[in-house]
């Protein structure tokens, strides 16, 4: 395999992996602040275990989100040098904001809120976990704005004499719609992601038996809201495919597999075949809903959803500087997948939401095997479909790596052998095995554990009387 | 601003950022690689882990500032530079995401083979950074194979790349910098843990530090007298490094007299002087070629543009003291001595299972 190729396997493994762990966190650290927060409103001691028992399972997380997150600032330049060449003066300055306004904020009050029961007063340890939340959402929000620079490039302009992109309006690179849609898709989806999470396994703990009476209002707490973020997700995925129709028409098309131009487009459910457009393959289809998703209309000419065959001869008028014979369609098969998995496998989950809080109803508490073991596996649902959405996002912009702008070929370091991608894609894959395995065992043993069933009430102290107490939290 | 003041400004930031790395993430690194030689008990071993705990993660949160302000600032530097230490880098890497995964995994197991592989983790993971980083910058500051790339991407034809391999960088001179960086960050490390705790521990470190301290003191002089044969401007170069060895030596001199606190604000020093000493004499150059001096990067052909500069200094000028203001706040907040005593007994050590005082 060339080095290219190998890069973009590279960048592919880190970028999915990586982007397990910070959907989980980025939506569970805000149930954590929530349930701390009821507990110090409340003093009930069932938030507290919450807070503990949710807390260690977001910390086993976002440790693998940390150290992994180093590896994607690295490889930007390791791997895609040309690439960072030529959108440095552009693309830098959110990662340089991202680690300045948000890395410092996440990690330092994080370090507070897991070392700092006994050191601080209740009120102020609670608002470090709210500091790290917000850092961390803060965080989201550079590097989607990075991401979204590269689905849409704007403000800035190319210098003639470089051939390098100069930032000339940072406003614009950070608040265009692309990016603020993205934002709210991806923390909307990171909800269901951690809702899906928290239900699933208080459902389990139920069917275990553990401590029932708090596991039910985490249930509840998880249902509520994969249910509410779902109608979230839902609303800002509309967003994003009218913005995108606009933008990336090739990527929306592709989404479909729709070669022909069409107007009152209908929806593919179900296709089979090889996606290659030369024969109609749908299997089941909804009479024109894509027209209605793509433009808000049903019919007439202003429903029309452009077709790959009409872009790919659009594309290359467009962009003459890239050589005729290039191929501006993405990768379909992967596109039209990820496209569908990300919305089915949301939807389940949000039925499984209705089904469960119908279970919770009135002070019920669910204990059938079967709904024990759906909850289990729903678990992982909402985690693959917002995975297979990013991964259809940017399979979608292919072969673009700045949309109409440079191509994803043209962005590798131009001197690495194959031998030394092999080293590093190898390399990262066998870690990240390797850690894989060991955080699963990791989030297993630490459900088994459960609650602690006697957390201290107010271990929150004067570190200046209890200088020589012993620690309440030690690693 | 003119666009010469808006580059140097951001030369002397990134000195400034990197500094800021050293002198905080060089103690956890000299911390992670002491943990399997100077913990001889687990309650030893979670005592050092636990001075640095609460820091550590903020503390490399410098080393991903500097990194994104090279993209931001000197995106010529950052794309030569990351793609061209390639190898080393991937080294970096790994060694930072075992370290950061094993502070957190460590305590979560039972049993003694766990947290074995764990230290060694630590100490592994805290070493590679800690000796590769140094090698880095010996090869920044005294040239390596680089050179114009002949047309290859379309518009980026001409841009300089460097030519070597990893065995280009372990060139003498810039082994000498990693061992000085490596013997540095283990004296500084030692220094912070005999300052950070109490008893036999404190003991232990201070009697450690000061034998390290010798041991750096060696590498850092030849390191840095051997720069002087690179440095552009040996005028300003050679009396830093000079001001350098005696603030080492003071610290040197404060550890034995057992005032620790002291003995890591020169441990500190000394580190952001010898950081000095390094930028200063490669200005204005950011990334010296060995192979044509006309092919050096330079604040000025590795920049970015006024905007992007501007931009970048006003946030920088407004969140950087916020910054400093809130790390310094969990300094403070952290800053009681620990010992073995105050390490609560249970093995698995979230605050759930702990208790407080018995």
């Amino acid at each position: 395999m060339s080095a290219l190729d190998l890069s973009r396997w590279q960048f592919a493994i880190t970028t999915v992996y990586h982007f397990l762990f910070v959907p989980l966190t980025l939506g569970t650290v805000w149930l954590v602040v929530g349930f701390q927060t009821a507990w110090v409103r409340t003093g009930k001691v069932k938030y507290l275990k919450l807070t503990k028992f949710f807390g260690k399972l977001f910390l086993i997380n976002f440790a693998m989100g940390v150290v992994t997150g180093i590896v994607q600032e690295f490889q930007f330049g390791m791997n895609w040098s040309q690439y960072s060449r030529f959108v440095g003066d552009v693309f830098g300055a959110p990662l340089a904001m991202e680690a300045l306004l948000a890395f410092f904020l996440e990690s330092t009050f994080l370090g507070l809120w897991i070392f700092g029961w006994d050191k601080l007063p209740k009120r102020l340890h609670l608002s470090m976990i709210y500091l790290a939340a917000f850092g961390s959402m803060v965080s989201a929000y550079f590097i989607l704005a990075a991401n979204a620079f590269m689905q849409h490039p704007v403000g800035f302009e190319v210098d003639p004499e470089t051939g390098r992109a100069v930032l000339n309006n940072i406003g614009e690179v950070l608040f265009q719609n692309t990016a603020l849609v993205a934002f709210f898709h991806t923390l909307a989806a990171s909800f269901l992601v951690s809702g899906a999470g928290v239900a699933g396994v208080s459902a389990w703990m139920m069917f275990k038996n553990r401590q029932v009476d708090v596991f039910r209002a985490s249930a509840k707490t998880g249902a509520w809201v994969i249910l509410v973020s779902a109608v979230l997700v839902s609303i800002s995925g509309d967003m994003d495919m009218k913005i995108m129709v606009q933008q990336q028409p090739m990527k929306v098309a592709a989404a479909e597999a729709l070669y022909q131009t069409q107007e009152n487009a209908p929806f593919s459910v179900l296709s089979i075949g090889d996606l290659s457009g030369d024969q109609a393959t749908n299997v089941i289809e909804i009479p024109g809903l894509l027209s209605w998703l793509a433009t808000g209309t049903l019919n007439g000419p202003e429903s029309t959803v452009q077709g790959i065959n009409d872009l790919q001869a659009q594309y290359a008028a467009t962009y003459p500087q890239f050589a005729a014979e290039t191929n501006f369609t993405p990768y379909v098969p992967i596109t039209y997948w990820g496209f569908r998995l990300m919305i089915g496998l949301g939807m389940l989950a949000a039925l499984y939401a209705l089904w469960a809080l119908f279970a919770l109803r009135g002070g019920r508490v669910p204990r059938s095997r079967f709904f024990a073991f759906s909850s289990a596996v729903i678990v992982l649902f909402p985690l693959l479909g917002i995975s297979a959405g990013w991964i259809f996002t940017e399979v979608g912009r292919q072969p673009w790596v700045v949309f109409g702008r440079q191509l994803t070929a043209d962005g590798v370091s131009p001197l690495l052998s194959s031998a030394q991608v092999w080293i590093t894609t190898i390399g990262f894959t066998l870690l990240y095995l390797v850690l894989a395995i060991i955080e699963v065992k990791l989030i297993l043993k630490a459900v088994k554990a459960g609650a602690p069933e006697d957390p201290p009430q107010d271990p929150h102290g004067d570190a200046e009387k209890d200088a020589d107490k012993q620690l309440y939290f030690a690693y | 601003m003119d666009l010469d003041v808006l580059q140097t400004i951001w030369f002397i930031l990134i000195a400034v950022l990197w500094t800021g790395y050293f002198v905080l993430d060089g103690f956890d690194l000299g911390v992670g690689m002491l943990l399997p030689f100077l913990g001889n008990t687990d309650a030893k071993k979670r005592v050092m882990i636990n001075t640095i705990g609460p820091v550590w993660d903020g503390n490399e949160v410098w080393l991903l500032t500097a990194g994104g302000a090279t993209f931001a600032a000197f995106p010529l530097w950052y794309a030569t530079m990351f793609s061209g230490f390639y190898l080393a880098l991937f080294l970096v890497l790994v060694g930072l995401i075992l370290r950061g995964v094993a502070f957190e995994y460590r305590g979560k197991g039972h049993t003694d083979a766990w947290r074995t592989r764990w230290d060694w983790a630590i100490a592994i993971g805290s070493a590679l950074p800690a000796l590769l980083l140094g090698v880095a910058f010996g090869n920044v500051v005294s040239g390596s194979p680089i050179e114009p790339l002949a047309g290859s991407a379309p518009d980026l034809a001409g841009q300089l790349n460097f030519t070597g391999n990893l065995f280009t960088l372990l060139n003498p001179f810039s082994l000498v910098v990693g061992l000085m960086t490596l013997t540095v960050f283990l004296t500084h490390g030692a220094i912070f843990l005999a300052l950070k705790t109490k008893g036999e521990m404190h003991d232990v470190a201070k009697g450690v530090a000061i034998k390290l301290g010798i041991v750096a003191a060696v590498f850092a002089v030849a390191a840095l007298l051997w720069y002087q044969a690179y440095s552009g401007h040996v005028a300003v170069t050679l009396p830093l490094a000079l001001i350098a060895a005696v603030a080492w030596l003071v610290a040197l001199f404060c550890i034995l007299k057992g005032r620790d606190g002291w003995a890591f604000v020169f441990s500190a020093v000394t580190i952001g002087l010898a950081v000095a000493t390094l930028f200063a004499g490669l200005f204005p150059n950011v990334m010296v070629s060995s192979t044509d001096a006309a092919y050096n990067l330079t604040i000025h052909n590795a920049s970015s543009q006024q905007y992007t500069l501007t931009v970048m200094s006003i946030v920088a000028l407004v969140m950087t003291p916020v910054v400093l203001l809130y790390q310094g706040w969990t300094y403070w907040v952290f800053r009681k001595r620990i010992s073995t005593d105050m390490i609560p007994g249970e093995t698995v050590t979230d605050g759930q299972l702990a208790t407080t005082a018995h």
